[in-house]
């Protein structure tokens, strides 16, 4: 098992490239001016220049969180370039006039846009609003959407086209105030996506944003907001990956999640960023605030989340069920190696009757990680009936690693009925010897069995996400036997 | 095909195997008896490449080449097939998507083509009512939730697909009702062939009502202390192995 932690350990970060594209950035800092170049840079309007500043001001009296089991060198925030975007300003027409710089560092990654559009014309399609680092470059399916009503668009364009959308949905599921992070992105968040499906309206297709972290030392500070009105349905699709670095990144987004009256929102994620090296050193660090509500009955949201990357990740997507018989779902693959840390979970929050939220946590670690779930479950006093199943499992690789869960259970209605179920179990050598002894390599075995171990969580994946998973849990875990 | 030479290994620092000498040929079936802890599981442990044990003295070849230089899977490669005492369970993975991966394993190890989805699950379902195995049974995930008898059953059903050249059975009859038996036995002497060899493993005599093989061992204390024919087995059956243990001590 040691000959096997030890392989894994000198495995290599796959995706590490830098690629060269100039950026147009800001100088390092965070004060009012940086806040203010930000907002003029992207003409803003007036409003939206007061939010932040509103944000900013927050962000000064508060002080960063240190109650997640998690330990770094707590980032400078004055050491940060807050606004960075690649040169080509125009918005492009074609795939041609995307930098061919960039297009190469797509194919290193995997992903073709070239291959995106041409999916488009087979059943299963994928829009993909491609961010790099905090520009949106290019979208693509703009115009099947708006056909059905659909606004997909970034961050920025939304508050200058959509601005009313934005001022009544921004904040109201995530106040700025609401955490360190939450407030530090509110401040100087550059872009991201904005989401808005209109009543009664299926969105014909997965919607899916690649994030990318470009010019060094560029902290990422990105914002999703997705709305579904009354009687609609969408599955959103995030992933990443990030280049190389010596120095820690910082990334700290929010995504907003607001879903009416019988709307399903599906969002699924599969991060990758880079994890630092086999020492501990560089890596991204990942806070991240995600919510979503359930605004009115029957409402449902979903999130599905296969965590292999980041130096540290801090995240805990949650649902708030306020809606009557409202439902919350959270599906979570989390993988730490070498010093990776990751503290994350969710937080349930039923306020409406008959709500029901699931709960299923897969935390694999290896190396010398440490790996922790960390869920709260609110039952509210106007929640009669409410409904959780939590299953918690851990699988740990080696003896230098650990896996710690967390749950919280507050219930103040006594008609809840909330189930919690946990393990932690070390991939034995009697299942490695098995499959060895049917003439399958530990590397193998191994992905098989993990895979085995996270397959309720997968197979909640839309397709095009699930092999991708399958084999970034196999890339993540390459080498890591003997 | 086999041959074990002054085979010693241990365990912990505990020797366990104390001098194993056997020599088993292509078409030929050797059962293996003795007493709890005489060894019996160590060897088939030893001859799969179980790490744990450390082998101290002697050599096994196997057509040929030094068995215990390969690695545990490069074994199973090369035919040697393990039906384990306890067959482990692998939560989330099929059946199907386990021996997929064992067959595309052995053959690119061996150099041939990899077989095409229509011809391997033609092979499942043949092989499948050959062993009499309940389909649903397949198409679950490996081990978990069976029932001993079902655990053996997918035990001999592994074999069968994977086609090894020498099979080695441990205690495959331990926890089987006389129709598991029946079925398992069966199954065996479907396999059975004149291009492979089998070991059975067994404590007690019945498996060898169904499976009669051509020669009978007793290991005692870590050595092989009496070889006979099928007869030899039913002698012990009636004597018990306490008139092996007096002989020896003798």
């Amino acid at each position: 098992m040691n000959e096997v932690l030890e392989q894994k350990i000198n495995t290599d970060y796959k995706y590490g490239f830098v690629t060269d594209i100039d950026a147009d950035s800001a100088p390092k800092g965070l004060n009012e001016e940086i806040i203010r170049f930000i907002s003029a840079k992207k003409n803003e309007p007036d409003w939206m220049l007061a939010y932040r500043l509103k944000a900013f001001r927050h962000w000064l009296t508060m002080e960063e969180p240190d109650w997640a089991h998690i330990h770094y060198e707590k980032p400078d925030f004055q050491d940060i370039i807050y606004y960075s975007a690649p040169k080509s300003k125009k918005v492009l027409q074609s795939i041609d006039e995307v930098d061919p710089e960039l297009l190469k560092t797509f194919e290193k990654l995997g992903i073709s846009v070239l291959e995106q559009e041409r999916l488009s014309g087979v059943e299963s399609r994928v829009a993909m609003d491609v961010i790099v680092d905090s520009v949106s470059v290019k979208t693509t399916f703009k115009e099947t959407l708006a056909e059905k009503g659909i606004i997909f668009c970034s961050f920025g364009e939304a508050i200058q086209e959509h601005p009313a959308l934005v001022r009544k949905y921004m904040s109201s599921v995530v106040p700025s105030s609401d955490n360190f992070f939450a407030a530090l992105n509110s401040a100087v968040f550059t872009d991201g996506s904005f989401c808005y499906i209109p009543k009664g309206v299926r969105c014909p297709m997965e919607l899916s944003t690649y994030f990318r972290i470009e010019a060094a030392g560029t902290g990422q500070f990105e914002r999703t907001l997705i709305i579904a009105e009354e009687d609609s349905h969408v599955s959103y699709l995030e992933g990443c990956t990030a280049p190389m670095r010596d120095e820690n990144q910082l990334h700290a987004a929010v995504v907003e999640l607001v879903a009416h009256k019988n709307a399903q929102i599906k969002y699924s994620t599969v991060q990758n960023w880079y994890p630092g090296d086999k020492e501990g050193k560089g890596g991204v660090f990942n806070f991240v605030t995600k919510r979503g509500i359930c605004l009115e009955e029957n409402a449902k949201i979903s999130w599905t989340q296969v965590e292999t990357g980041s130096a540290i990740t801090w995240k805990y997507p949650s649902v708030i069920l306020k809606g009557d018989k409202s439902v919350g779902e959270f599906y979570s693959v989390a993988v730490t190696n070498n010093y990776q840390q990751a503290d994350t979970g969710t937080k349930m929050i039923h306020i409406g009757k008959d709500t029901k939220s699931t709960i299923i946590s897969k935390g694999v670690s290896a190396g010398f990680s440490n790996n922790s779930y960390r869920g709260l479950v609110r039952i509210s006093k106007g929640a009669d009936n409410a409904r959780n199943f939590s299953q918690c499992d851990s699988l740990l690789m080696g003896d230098q690693c650990g896996a710690h869960t967390f749950p919280y259970i507050e219930i103040k209605n006594n008609t809840a009925i909330v189930e919690h179920e946990a393990t932690t179990s070390k991939i034995g050598e009697d299942q490695l010897f098995y499959c060895k002894q049917r003439g399958i390599d530990n590397e193998k075995a191994i992905s098989l069995i993990v895979n085995g171990y996270c397959k309720d969580v997968l197979s909640q994946l839309p397709m095009e996400f699930a092999v991708e998973a399958q084999k970034l849990l196999e890339v993540s875990l390459e080498g890591s036997v003997g | 095909m086999l041959t074990i030479k002054n085979l010693h290994a241990s365990i912990d620092g505990k020797e366990i195997l104390k001098g194993i000498n056997l020599e088993i040929k292509v078409g030929e079936v050797h059962a293996i008896m003795g007493p709890n802890g005489s060894g019996k599981s160590t060897l088939a442990a030893v001859l799969a490449g179980r790490s744990e044990y450390e082998v101290t003295q002697g050599e096994v070849l196997y057509n040929g080449i030094n068995l215990l230089e390969l690695e545990a899977e490069d074994r199973a490669r090369e035919g040697i097939f393990l039906a384990f005492q306890y067959p482990i369970e692998i939560p989330g993975v099929s059946n199907i998507n386990f021996l997929k991966t064992a067959i595309s394993e052995i053959r690119a190890y061996k150099g041939l083509e990899q077989m095409a989805a229509k011809d391997f699950l033609t092979m499942m379902k043949e092989k499948q009512e050959l062993v009499e195995i309940d389909r649903t049974l397949i198409s679950r995930s490996i081990n978990e939730g069976f029932s001993g008898g079902e655990k053996k059953r997918n035990e001999i059903f592994q074999m069968a697909m994977l086609e090894p050249k020498l099979s080695i059975l441990d205690e495959t009859d331990s926890g089987l009702d006389i129709d598991a038996l029946r079925i398992v036995a069966n199954g065996v002497n479907k396999l059975k062939s004149e291009e492979n060899a089998t070991v059975i493993i067994t404590h007690y005599q019945r498996l060898l009502d169904y499976i009669v093989p051509d020669f009978v061992h007793v290991l005692y204390n870590g050595q092989i202390v009496k070889s006979g024919s099928k007869d030899l087995a039913l002698e012990l059956e009636e004597n018990g192995y306490d008139y092996i243990k007096a002989e020896v001590e003798a």
